[in-house]
């Protein structure tokens, strides 16, 4: 308990400390730009992560719910003139309902199944935001308007910056809340025996549902502040393509690591950044990565790295 | 085999003095069939409220799928169960739970991806606030009673005699202390009965006279057990009462001393002639 609280609030402190001093060694708005990307991409991981490092169920798709978030807020706000907190909260909701709709049936298929039927609902959503062009602009994709609130607009590299800080704040400090709770034992429990879990009373169809709709929305939340951001959203965000970066991030990370995920996801998102050569080549070192880490470093990057360290802090 | 016949027969005056309880388990021509090979046929019998009763039966006899059947693992082909009056055949065994009902495993199903004391918590979780909301936001009723859930698996833990390993992560543990792990798991459920799927599988006499320790324990908290064990030293010592199975049916049930006698019983057991 101790240890576990300890490791919280210490864990909490030092991404805090990282995010508050960061911006002092980025000397321009490229940099910025790349750490705003790590932050997205970190919070939709923290989310993916209870579903895939937790309960140990996959996802294949949550591309496909970053992006209806995206859409959510680009069509609604640029077409329809919503506020866009109210887009947002809109998008959220749709994801929410989708996923609950989805998982129940598909939540009862293991493994290999549950990959498929995770990865055919995200090819769904990218083809339909393909297609849809009336809507959505097609392949081209679309211009989103910047984001509004309190009649505040929220513009440039800075004060996106802090935005997606403290969004990636709020996320870890409730994915590390959940985790300690009753819920969050029930969900490693169905990770780690569904029948026994069952036998002492936890409802293992009802998780699944719950753990899958949560990190839908995370991603989604995600999704429609990176549209405002970015102020241009391309199917491409929502493609097979990018749901595998996001498993791979939480992979290679760290599994059942909720500072894992974020290390994950941070240094994916450099990676490429770093080595120019390495964006021809995108979907095979990444693959080769995700490969890699299975093989040698099962655990992922940070509890990897924290077992090297004797006896201490684990979150 | 031969411990049948033998004279360990400890639980004799005991078993005649006590009162016998209301029916807390009844099974009623229950059957389970895989692919056109009975497993369970036919079988009926009661377990009074209060009691040790074991299971017996050579391997194969249709103990564990019993065990599955009863508390909901597989859906009966035929047949009910009823718990507490109510018919419970084929119910979801977290439905099951709810109703006080819990089980062990003769194959461990260990959480392996937490502690020791988070297993026993796990088994907490139907006195718990399991709910979203106050779990991402941490409500202080929330902590406080996870706390008090703490406290109760800590002490659970020292009650099965696994007091050394609470803050051990459950991978690390020997396989004798992870059966005890089980039942601690279970009992933290607050099961009015508990199914035990041979406790004392693999371990040595030592640690098998420490589980039947526990088991007395338990049932002297007025827990009902039902027991399946091959340990008939084990069986014989502390059990109300036996019901042996027999290729998937009910071959003989009574006292220990009555099943021990039993002609068919030692038949089955010794493969003996007619």
């Amino acid at each position: 308990m101790n240890a576990l609280l300890h490791g919280r609030l210490t864990g909490l402190l030092a991404l805090g400390a990282v995010i508050a001093i960061l911006p002092a060694f980025l000397p321009n708005n490229f940099y910025l730009d790349i750490a705003i990307l790590a932050g997205f991409n970190a919070v939709v991981c923290v989310g993916l992560n209870l579903l895939i490092g937790y309960a140990g169920q996959i996802s294949l798709g949550h591309a496909g719910f970053f992006g209806i978030g995206a859409y959510a807020s680009g069509v609604l706000v640029g077409t329809y003139g919503w506020p866009p907190v109210l887009a947002l909260l809109a998008g959220a909701a749709f994801v929410g309902l989708m996923a609950f709709l989805v998982a129940k049936p598909i939540l009862r298929l293991k493994g290999h199944y549950l990959a498929m039927a995770t990865l055919g609902i995200g090819i769904i959503v990218s083809i339909v935001l393909r297609t849809e062009s009336g809507l959505t602009g097609g392949p081209d994709g679309m211009m989103v308007e910047p984001f509004r609130i309190f009649g505040v607009e929220l513009y440039g590299e800075k004060v996106w910056y802090w935005v997606v800080g403290v969004l990636l704040l709020g996320v870890v400090w409730l994915s590390l809340n959940l985790i300690d709770s009753p819920m969050g034992r029930a969900l490693r429990a169905v990770h780690g025996s569904e029948v026994a879990a069952e036998v002492v009373g936890v409802d293992t169809a009802r998780f699944k549902v719950l753990v899958f709709v949560l990190s839908a929305v995370f991603a989604s939340v995600a999704g429609s502040l990176f549209a405002h951001y970015a102020g241009l959203i391309t199917p491409a965000k929502a493609d097979f393509f990018k749901s595998i970066e996001l498993v791979t991030m939480v992979v290679f990370g760290g599994m059942a690591s909720t500072f894992g995920a974020v290390v994950g996801a941070v240094v994916l998102t450099l990676l490429p950044q770093a080595l120019t050569v390495f964006q021809d080549y995108q979907q095979i070192v990444l693959g080769g990565i995700l490969m890699a880490t299975m093989v040698f470093m099962p655990k992922g990057l940070l509890p990897t790295l924290a077992a090297l360290i004797p006896a201490r802090r684990r979150a | 085999m031969n411990m049948l016949t033998t004279t360990d027969l400890t639980a004799d005056t005991t078993a005649q003095a006590r009162r016998v309880g209301p029916p807390i388990l009844k099974v009623e021509h229950l059957s389970r069939e895989f692919g056109g090979v009975l497993a369970v046929g036919d079988l009926s019998f009661t377990i009074a409220a209060g009691d040790i009763h074991s299971i017996i039966g050579p391997n194969g006899a249709g103990k564990t799928t019993l065990f599955n059947l009863v508390t909901g693992v597989y859906k009966p082909s035929g047949g009910r169960v009823l718990f507490d009056g109510a018919d419970v055949s084929g119910m979801a065994p977290y439905r099951l739970a709810a109703r006080g009902m819990s089980r062990t495993f003769q194959n461990l199903q260990i959480f392996f991806n937490m502690t020791a004391l988070e297993n026993v918590m796990v088994g907490r979780h139907l006195h718990l606030n399991t709910r979203l909301l106050p779990a991402l936001f941490r409500f202080p009723s929330l902590v406080r009673k996870d706390r008090e859930a703490r406290d109760r698996a800590a002490q659970l833990m020292t009650e099965v005699g696994l007091e050394k390993y609470i803050d051990a992560d459950a991978a690390s543990m020997p396989y004798g202390a992870l059966k005890r792990l089980e039942i601690a798991r279970a009992l933290a459920s607050e099961p009015k009965l508990l199914l035990l799927d041979e406790p004392a599988a693999g371990l040595n006499a030592t640690e098998s006279r420490e589980i039947d320790e526990v088991i007395k324990t338990v049932a002297g908290s007025g827990v009902t057990i039902v027991l399946v064990e091959h340990d008939m030293k084990m069986v014989m010592g502390i059990s109300h009462r036996i019901t042996a199975l027999n290729q998937g049916r009910m071959l003989a049930e009574g006292t220990p001393q009555e099943v021990a006698a039993n002609p068919d019983v030692i038949a089955a057991y010794l493969g003996a002639a007619p």
